[in-house]
């Protein structure tokens, strides 16, 4: 559905993306992860034909950016960073401007504007002007803005930004539930947001590709090993060794203690399980066995891997 | 077509949410109404003096000592009110940022100015249409010519939509309104200026300012003369201005 190659876009001496690729799947949710400053919003600008690259080709829905962009233009739905509308229309006129300008035709315009109204719990506002509105309620105002011609593509920047807790996690089940029909290209700084929004994820550092990929496999690239969390009531000396001695396990670290029981930190090869044989050591010896359960490679871990990774190869570049 | 009609219908709101459009109206209508009336009021004078003396008779025709000033009156006085019409129009949606939703939604560049261009023009002609009550004023007391009024008022839509083109222009150079409202008027005064410097320069100088200059240009269609030299100037300024905002919509693209 999107599919980016070698694109490149420089703001004067600035070069905000270099060769840039990736593509995504139709139906699919990935993530854009980045730190400040790494291209996000420049690579979503030229997806949502505001700008064209200086280099390289994106194809959205099947037409180019530059030279299809308004068969491309009636395909997506955009939010952009800082959800720019306005201030002096109604929540209602706006959207009726957005349906009318967006193409949708006047007999379907009441009932989509209707229906996205209701999607994004906009009706009760409907008749006060956007300007008076609080920050969630712009931003949804923004997704509705996205919604209204019932887009294949969206393309939502940084779209839960500035919300409560309560209105993060509705937008984010609103999101997830556009996977299928639409495809969700999001980008974001709260990295938890992916796990539990995304299938894909894409980090991009300093405007290149840093890396892409379901998290799972990301997880496995960055992280050649598993680790397992557990808590043993025994002996700490013992229980280490005794843990060493399981095939598979490359290394134990004792954390310390918690409620009379030894914290244990398991680092074992990915590729065999040693949970089951752990419950069976700890049960042999009669430890008791408190908690068991393999840590999950945080996006976050993989995030500041990736980019720590990144500024080591760079300074080593330019050194 | 959908997209400079719902542009259009966008601007035609945010006009009548903001207080510039009722503003404009109140002062502008106040303003030729006081120059109506200290004109009509003269001519009253005149007429007066001409009952006793029929040698002034001759020279006294109400097109000629009411219509012609009145126009060129309020081609002046345009010329301080269209920047404010304009002055919204690009350089707020570049201000706030909304220009870049605007020019992600599926319209051409050439229609989101086409709206917006068609809002500024049709509240001018509303305005324009609200002054139709002073010549009516006239009309009740004595007996108009129809030709000159309707060519006086031609020259004056012309004028001020090449003002409202060069003012569009202008806001979409600049993120400040209130930079394009001033930009925008030292432009046209300048335009406006060059005229009396032809009364200065001699030669070929003096037809190329006097050609120039933007009012200079509605005289004739004051008197009832519809001449094609001047229709061709005013829409060629409009042509120009209109042009160079796409220019500068394209470059704000690349740019960012
Ligand atoms: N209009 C612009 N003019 C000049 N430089 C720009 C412009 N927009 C972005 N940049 C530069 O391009 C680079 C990439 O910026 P971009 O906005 O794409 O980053 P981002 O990943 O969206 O960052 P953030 O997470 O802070 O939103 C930055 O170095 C930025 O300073
Ligand atoms: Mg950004």
């Amino acid at each position: 559905m999107i599919q980016v190659d070698r694109l490149t876009k420089q703001y004067g001496p600035v070069t905000a993306i270099r060769d840039v690729s990736f593509s995504i799947e139709k139906g699919g949710i990935v993530g854009f992860l980045g730190p400040n400053g790494a291209g996000k919003t420049t690579t979503m600008r030229i997806l949502a034909c505001f700008m064209p690259a200086a280099g390289g080709t994106a194809r959205v829905a099947g037409y180019d950016v530059f030279s299809q962009s308004l068969e491309v233009r009636r395909r997506i739905g955009y939010l952009p960073e800082n959800v720019p509308l306005y201030g002096e229309l109604t929540v209602a006129a706006y959207l009726d401007f957005a349906a009318e300008i967006k193409g949708v035709s006047r007999s379907d315009r009441k009932r989509r504007v209707a229906e996205v109204m209701d999607r994004c719990d906009l009706a009760d506002v409907q008749r006060r002007l956007i300007g008076k509105l609080s920050k969630g309620y712009r931003q949804r105002v923004g997704l509705a803005q996205a919604l209204v011609n019932d887009p294949d593509v969206l393309i939502l920047d940084e779209p839960t930004i500035g919300l409560d807790p309560v209105q993060v996690a509705e937008i984010r089940a609103l999101i997830k539930s556009l996977a299928g029909q639409h495809t969700v290209i999001l980008s974001t700084h709260i990295l938890p947001e992916v796990s539990v929004v995304c299938e894909g994820v894409i980090i991009i550092n300093r405007g290149r590709i840093a890396a892409q990929g379901s998290l799972d496999r990301l997880a496995e690239e960055f992280f050649p090993t598993a680790r397992i969390e557990l808590q043993v009531t025994g002996p700490a000396e013992a229980v280490r060794s005794a843990l060493r001695q399981i095939p598979g396990v490359l290394r134990v670290e004792h954390q310390g203690t918690a409620n009379g029981a030894g914290i244990f930190m398991v680092e074992a090869m990915r590729d065999r399980d040693v949970r089951a044989a752990i419950a069976q050591l700890v049960a042999e010896r009669r430890w008791g066995l408190l908690e068991l359960h393999q840590a999950g490679m945080s996006l976050e871990e993989v995030f500041l891997r990736v980019v720590a990774g990144e500024e080591f190869a760079g300074g080593e570049a330019t050194a | 077509m959908t997209g400079v009609r719902a542009v259009f219908k966008k601007e035609m709101r945010l006009y009548f949410t903001s207080p510039v459009a009722y503003v404009v109206f109140t002062f502008f209508l106040l303003i030729v109404g006081y120059f109506f009336y200290s004109i009509f009021a003269f001519y009253n004078l005149t007429s007066m003096q001409a009952a006793m003396n029929p040698a002034f008779a001759r020279d006294l025709n109400v097109t000629d000592a009411i219509m012609r000033p009145l126009f060129s009156n309020t081609g002046i006085i345009l010329l301080f009110f269209m920047p404010m019409l304009t002055m919204r129009l690009f350089a707020e949606e570049k201000r706030s940022g909304t220009i870049e939703l605007l020019l992600t939604f599926p319209v051409r560049d050439g229609e989101v100015l086409a709206g917006k261009f068609a809002a500024a023009i049709v509240l001018f002609v509303m305005l324009l249409g609200l002054t139709a009550l002073y010549p009516a004023i006239v009309g009740y007391f004595t007996r108009v010519e129809w030709g000159p009024l309707l060519s006086g008022y031609l020259g004056l839509l012309l004028l001020g939509s090449s003002f409202l083109a060069v003012g569009v222009l202008v806001s979409s150079l600049t993120e400040n309104q209130i930079v394009a409202s001033f930009a925008t008027f030292a432009i046209l005064l300048g335009f406006w200026v060059i005229g009396w410097s032809a009364d200065l320069a001699g030669g070929n100088w003096r037809a190329v300012f006097q050609y120039l200059s933007i009012l200079e240009h509605l005289d004739s269609f004051g008197k009832g003369v519809i001449d094609t030299k001047d229709v061709l100037y005013y829409l060629s300024v409009i042509a120009l201005s209109l042009f160079l905002t796409l220019r500068a919509l394209e470059s704000k693209r690349w740019r960012g």
